[in-house]
C-alpha cells in the first residue's frame, strides 16, 4: 500500500492504496464520486476525463498513485453547493447536449479546459476539440451547440 | 388531449438532466453495497471447440476468491436461455431454436462464452483469478463466412441439426415469376451489407442484493427490458415474481443489445447471491462487449428488381443469408425486418424475398437500432439507383414514379412483419416528404449547374437522396400508473426502462397537458419493477408511442377522477370545470376552485366513507396495447466530396425530412435522430467488426474499432412533418431508430455519384478510405 494525498474538488484526502489501484476507480469507489464514468478502460472514449492541475487527463489510464500532490477536479464540481447548474452545465440541457448522459461528464470537463483557454472558439476548434470524447446517443449536433451557446453565442 | 395543451410540441428541456448533469444520476456501476463482492468471467479464447477439461482449483486457492463456479457447479439452474421472441406465424417457416448456457458445457462456440465465474473481494482480486484457470479446448474449424457455413461437409456448430443453417422463411405477395417476363429491365446484383456492434458507452452491468431476511432480490441491470427480466428470474430461481426487483435505473445507452434475455451474466450473478448470501456486482468492459454484447451483423443478398421502361417497379426478388451468431435466442426479427423494409415507401405490387439464417462462430446476433431494416432499404434504395442510371431517369424522379400515394393508407402488404401482425402501413405523406427534401438540399440547381461546375473543375462532389419507412411503436403493451400527490406533485410510473430518449419529459409533457400542471412537477419513474410491473420493454421505437400511450391515458383518466371529486366538493357541474396551474377551479370562476395536492388530500379522507364505485386517490393505472405497430417514414439527403486519391470523404451536408406523426417534444425528436444519423454513418464508413478465418475478432477496442467523434459527423438539418397515426389516440409514431436506416444506402448513393464516370459501384456497407480506394482503384483497372 502506498500513501496518497490528494485534493479533490478542493478536498484534501491522506489514503493508502494499493499501487495498481486506477486513479478512476479510486475516485469512484474509494471517494464514492461516481459522477466519473468509465466507458472504456484504455483512454479512447473519454468519459473518465477528470481535470488534473486544471488539465484534462483519463483517469481511467492513470493510477490513483500519479495524483499524489495534485489537485483534481471532477463534474462533482461543476454545480454550486446548492445545486444550481454553472453556465456550461445549463447551456447542455438548453442545448438537449445530452441523452442518456453516460458520456456527458467527460465532455464537461473537456470543455470546461477549452473553454477556460478558449473562451471564443469556433465552429471547427468546437469540433476538434470534442473530438477527443465519445458519444453515441447525440451525434454530436447538440453537444456543439451547447458549446456554442456556453460561450454567448445564441442558437439559430 | 385536452384543450389548451402548453406541452404537446412543445421544447421543453428535459427533467433528467439536472442529475445527468452533475454526476448524481445513478447507474449500475454505481451501486456499492456493504461487503459487496466483484465478478469475473473466464471466457473462451477460441471461436469453436470442445472443452476437454477446466481446471479451477488455483482460482478457488487464491486469496480473495470467495467462490468459482463452472458449468458443473450449476446443477439443475444450467439450462439454454430461453427463445425471446417465437417466429410469426409464416407458412412453411423452418426455425431451429439453439440458445446459449449460462456457462459452456462442453462445447464453445465463439470466442468470449463464459466458462467459468470468479467471485472475490474486488475486481481486480476476480480479475488476477481468471490466470489462475486452465481451461483445455480442442479446437473446431470455426463457421465465418455464410456460404462456407452452408456447404456440404461444413463443421457443424450444432451437432444435432443436419446443417448450419438456423432457419428458412420465404415470403410472398403477387407473382414474382409471372411478373418478370413482361418487364422492360432487370437489374440484379450481389449486395454485401455488414453491421457492427451498438456500442453504447455505458458496457453492460448487474449489480445485486438478496436479502436473506426479507427473501427479497434486488437487481440493478443495465437492461431494456426490466420486467421480463424480473418475471424470468423469479421463475428460474423459485421465487414469486414479487420477492424480485429489478431496477434498471439511468442506463448509458441502449441501442437494442441490453434487451437479450437473458444474459449469462444476469442469470449468474442472483444465483451465486443468494448462495453466498452476499450482495454481487458485475461490469462488462469494453474488450468484453465486443465479444459478449451482442451485435449485428452481415448479410448477403442476391436481389433483382424488375421495372417498365418508364421506371415502374413491377416487383423484387431477393434471396438472402443472415448471419444469426452461435445461437438465435432473438428469432428472427432482424431479417424479417429486412424483408418488409425492404419493401420501403414503395409500390412494389410483386414481391418474394426468401432468407437463410445461417449459425457461425461469432457473438449471437440481436437487434442493434434499426434490427435490419438498413439492410432492406440498402438492396430496394440501391436497385432504384442502378434502374435510374440504366433507364436514364433521374434519381429523385424514379423515386417519385414509386411512391405509394395518400389514397393507398392502410396499405396491405399482404406478408408478415416480426410483431407476428401483417405488414400494414397505418398512414403515411410520401411525395411531400420526398419534395421538401429534395428542395432542402437544393437537389435540381445542384444536379443542373453546380454539380457540371464542379466536375469540371476536377471535383467529385456527389449527391444522394433515399427514401425509407419504419415500423414503429409494436406491441404487445404498457401501462402506466398516474398519481396526484397531496404536495400537488404528480407521479407517473411506467414500465419500459429508458436510456437516454427523454422519458422523464415526454411522459411528463403528456401528463402535464392532461393534468394543467408544470412539467417539473410531474415526476416520471421507468424501469423499477417495485414502482410497475406489468409491461416488456423499450425496443422497436415503441416507447413514447406506447407506453407514451398508456401515460396519457392513465393522466386523463386521473384528469376524470379530478373532475368528479371537484365537482362534488365545489358543487358544479364538472363541464364547468378547468384544471390549469395545479389547480381545478370553476372556469367563469376562476377563485373558485383548489388545488390538485387539497382534492388529492381529500380523495384520502381519515374519516367518513369511501363509497361504493369508487377508489382513494387521485390515481389511476392504465394500459395500451395496439393491435400493430405505425409506420414512421423519411427521407435522407446528402451532399459529399470524395477525394479520389485517398478514397476519404467530407460529408458537405446532411438533411433528414420525416414523420414521426404526432410529435411530443420536437427538441427529443431531433436528437434522435441526429443520434441516428451518427450511428449510420459510422455503420457506412467508419465501423467494421474484422473476424479472422478462426472467427477471432480482430479489432476489439475503440483503438482499432471507430466510432465517429465530432469531426467525423456533420451538423444534421431537419424537417418535421406529421402524419398522425390512426392506431393511437394521439397520431404517436416512434423514432428512435430512423436516423440509421438509410444513410448506408445514401451514403452509397452520393458516393456513387461523386464518382460517376468513374466506373465505381457501391454494393456494400461499410465502405472505408481503404475499401474505397480499392473500388476506385479496381474500376480504373476495369476501365484499361
Amino acid at each position: 500500500m502506498i500513501a496518497l494525498d490528494v485534493s479533490v474538488n478542493g478536498v484534501r484526502y491522506s489514503r493508502e492504496v494499493e499501487p495498481r489501484l486506477l486513479l478512476s476507480d479510486f475516485l469512484r469507489l474509494d471517494l464514492g464520486l461516481t459522477g466519473t464514468h468509465v466507458g472504456c478502460e484504455h483512454g479512447v472514449c473519454g468519459a473518465c476525463t477528470v481535470l488534473f492541475d486544471g488539465e484534462p487527463v483519463r483517469s481511467c489510464i492513470m493510477l490513483a498513485v500519479q495524483a499524489d500532490g495534485h489537485d483534481l477536479r471532477t463534474v462533482e464540481s461543476l454545480a454550486s453547493p446548492t445545486g444550481e447548474l454553472n453556465p456550461l452545465q445549463t447551456a447542455f440541457r438548453n442545448a438537449h447536449g445530452l441523452q442518456c448522459g453516460f458520456c456527458t461528464p467527460g465532455f464537461l470537463m473537456t470543455l470546461t479546459a477549452f473553454l477556460r483557454d478558449n473562451p471564443n472558439p469556433n465552429d471547427v476548434e468546437i469540433r476538434d476539440a470534442l473530438s477527443a470524447n465519445l458519444c453515441r446517443c447525440t451525434g454530436y449536433h447538440n453537444i456543439v451547440e451547447a458549446t456554442k451557446l456556453a460561450c454567448g453565442r445564441t442558437l439559430p | 388531449m385536452p384543450a389548451g395543451a402548453r406541452y404537446l410540441n412543445a421544447r421543453v428541456v428535459r427533467n433528467e438532466d439536472a442529475r445527468l448533469l452533475t454526476g448524481r444520476a445513478l447507474f449500475v456501476d454505481d451501486v456499492q453495497l456493504p461487503g459487496m463482492l466483484h465478478v469475473a468471467f473466464v471466457r473462451s479464447e477460441y471461436a469453436h471447440g470442445r472443452i476437454t477439461s477446466v481446471d479451477v482449483s488455483a482460482a478457488r486457492q487464491r486469496p480473495g476468491v470467495a467462490a468459482v463456479y463452472t458449468a458443473e457447479d450449476l446443477g439443475a439452474y444450467l439450462k439454454p436461455g430461453p427463445i425471446l421472441v417465437s417466429p410469426p406465424p409464416i407458412p412453411g417457416l423452418v426455425f431451429h431454436p439453439c440458445t446459449q448456457l449460462p456457462l459452456a458445457k462442453d462445447k464453445v462456440r465463439h470466442v468470449g462464452e463464459p466458462i467459468a465465474m470468479i467471485v472475490a473481494e474486488s475486481r481486480y482480486v476476480a480479475e488476477d483469478a481468471l490466470r489462475d484457470v486452465s481451461v483445455d479446448i480442442d479446437p473446431i474449424d470455426a463457421i465465418v463466412d455464410l456460404e462456407k457455413g452452408l456447404a456440404p461437409g461444413a463443421p457443424l456448430i450444432h451437432e444435432h441439426l443436419q446443417s448450419n443453417a438456423a432457419a428458412h422463411v420465404v415470403q410472398r405477395k403477387g407473382d414474382y415469376a409471372g411478373v418478370r417476363g413482361s418487364a422492360d429491365l432487370i437489374v440484379r446484383r450481389r449486395f454485401l451489407y455488414d453491421r457492427g456492434v451498438s456500442a453504447a458507452m455505458e458496457n453492460r452491468a448487474v449489480a445485486v442484493q438478496w436479502n436473506a431476511r426479507a427473501e427479497e432480490l434486488t437487481i440493478w441491470d443495465t437492461t431494456q427490458a426490466p420486467i421480463p427480466i424480473r418475471n424470468g428470474l423469479a421463475q428460474m430461481l423459485g421465487l414469486l415474481e414479487s420477492q424480485v426487483n429489478v431496477i434498471a435505473p439511468f442506463v448509458g445507452g441502449g441501442f437494442g443489445p441490453k434487451i437479450m434475455m437473458f444474459y449469462p451474466e444476469e442469470l449468474l450473478l442472483p444465483w451465486a447471491a443468494m448462495r453466498l448470501n452476499r450482495s454481487l456486482k458485475w461490469t462488462e468492459d469494453r474488450q468484453e462487449n465486443f465479444y459478449a454484447t451482442t451485435q449485428e451483423r452481415g448479410q448477403v443478398h442476391d436481389a433483382e428488381m424488375a421495372l417498365t421502361k418508364d421506371g415502374r417497379i413491377l416487383g423484387v426478388h431477393d434471396v438472402f443469408l443472415f448471419d444469426t451468431g452461435a445461437y438465435d435466442p432473438y428469432g428472427l426479427t432482424i431479417p424479417i425486418n429486412t424483408q418488409c423494409t425492404l419493401l420501403g415507401p414503395y409500390d412494389i405490387p410483386h414481391y418474394e424475398s426468401e432468407f437463410t439464417a445461417v449459425f457461425t462462430n461469432k457473438t449471437i446476433v440481436t437487434p442493434v437500432r434499426g434490427a435490419g431494416r438498413q439492410h432492406g432499404v440498402f438492396v430496394s434504395e440501391r436497385l432504384l439507383d442502378l434502374a435510374a442510371r440504366e433507364l436514364g431517369v433521374d434519381r429523385v424522379e424514379i423515386r417519385k414514379r414509386n411512391l405509394l400515394g395518400p389514397d393507398r393508407f392502410p396499405v396491405n402488404h399482404e406478408i408478415m412483419f416480426q410483431d407476428s401482425a401483417p405488414l400494414i402501413y397505418d398512414s403515411g405523406d410520401y411525395l411531400p416528404t420526398l419534395e421538401q427534401a429534395a428542395e432542402m438540399i437544393g437537389y435540381d440547381a445542384f444536379v443542373r449547374d453546380e454539380q457540371p461546375k464542379l466536375r469540371a473543375a476536377g471535383r467529385h462532389v456527389g449527391i444522394g437522396v433515399a427514401c425509407y419507412v419504419e415500423g414503429t411503436g409494436i406491441g404487445p403493451y404498457e401501462g402506466a400508473r398516474v398519481t396526484v400527490e397531496p404536495s400537488g406533485k404528480v407521479r407517473c410510473a411506467t414500465g419500459v426502462g429508458t436510456q437516454g430518449q427523454g422519458h422523464f419529459t415526454v411522459f411528463a409533457q403528456l401528463v402535464a397537458d392532461a393534468l394543467g400542471v408544470d412539467v417539473e412537477h410531474v415526476k416520471v419513474v421507468t424501469g423499477d419493477t417495485r414502482e410497475f410491473h406489468w409491461g416488456t420493454g423499450t425496443f422497436a421505437s415503441r416507447g413514447a408511442v406506447v407506453a407514451g400511450s398508456a401515460c396519457h391515458a392513465a393522466a386523463m383518466a386521473v384528469r376524470e377522477k379530478i373532475l368528479n371529486l371537484a365537482s362534488a366538493v365545489l358543487n358544479v357541474p364538472k363541464e364547468q370545470l378547468e384544471l390549469a396551474d395545479g389547480r381545478v377551479f370553476v372556469a367563469v370562476e376562476p377563485d373558485r376552485g383548489l388545488s390538485l395536492g387539497e382534492l388529492s388530500a381529500k380523495a384520502n379522507p381519515l374519516r367518513g366513507a369511501v363509497r361504493p364505485g369508487t377508489e382513494p386517490g387521485l390515481e389511476s393505472t392504465a394500459y395500451f396495447g395496439p393491435d400493430r405497430g405505425s409506420t414512421a417514414s423519411g427521407v435522407h439527403a446528402m451532399i459529399l466530396e470524395v477525394d479520389a486519391e485517398t478514397a476519404t470523404v467530407e460529408i458537405k451536408r446532411y438533411l433528414v425530412v420525416h414523420d414521426c406523426g404526432t410529435i411530443i417534444n420536437p427538441m427529443l425528436v431531433e436528437g434522435q435522430i441526429h443520434g441516428g444519423v451518427a450511428h449510420g454513418i459510422g455503420n457506412a464508413f467508419y465501423e467494421q467488426l474484422v473476424y479472422d478465418e478462426q472467427g477471432q475478432l480482430l479489432n476489439a477496442s475503440f483503438m482499432d474499432y471507430l466510432i465517429p467523434t465530432a469531426t467525423d459527423v456533420p451538423s444534421i438539418e431537419t424537417a418535421h412533418r406529421e402524419t398522425p397515426s390512426p392506431y393511437n389516440p394521439m397520431g404517436l409514431k416512434g423514432v428512435g431508430e430512423a436516423g440509421c436506416i438509410p444513410t448506408g444506402a445514401l451514403f452509397a448513393q452520393a458516393v456513387e455519384d461523386a464518382l460517376a464516370g468513374s466506373g465505381v459501384e457501391i454494393t456494400e456497407i461499410p465502405l472505408s478510405p481503404n475499401r474505397l480506394f480499392e473500388l476506385i482503384e479496381r474500376a480504373k483497372e476495369g476501365r484499361t
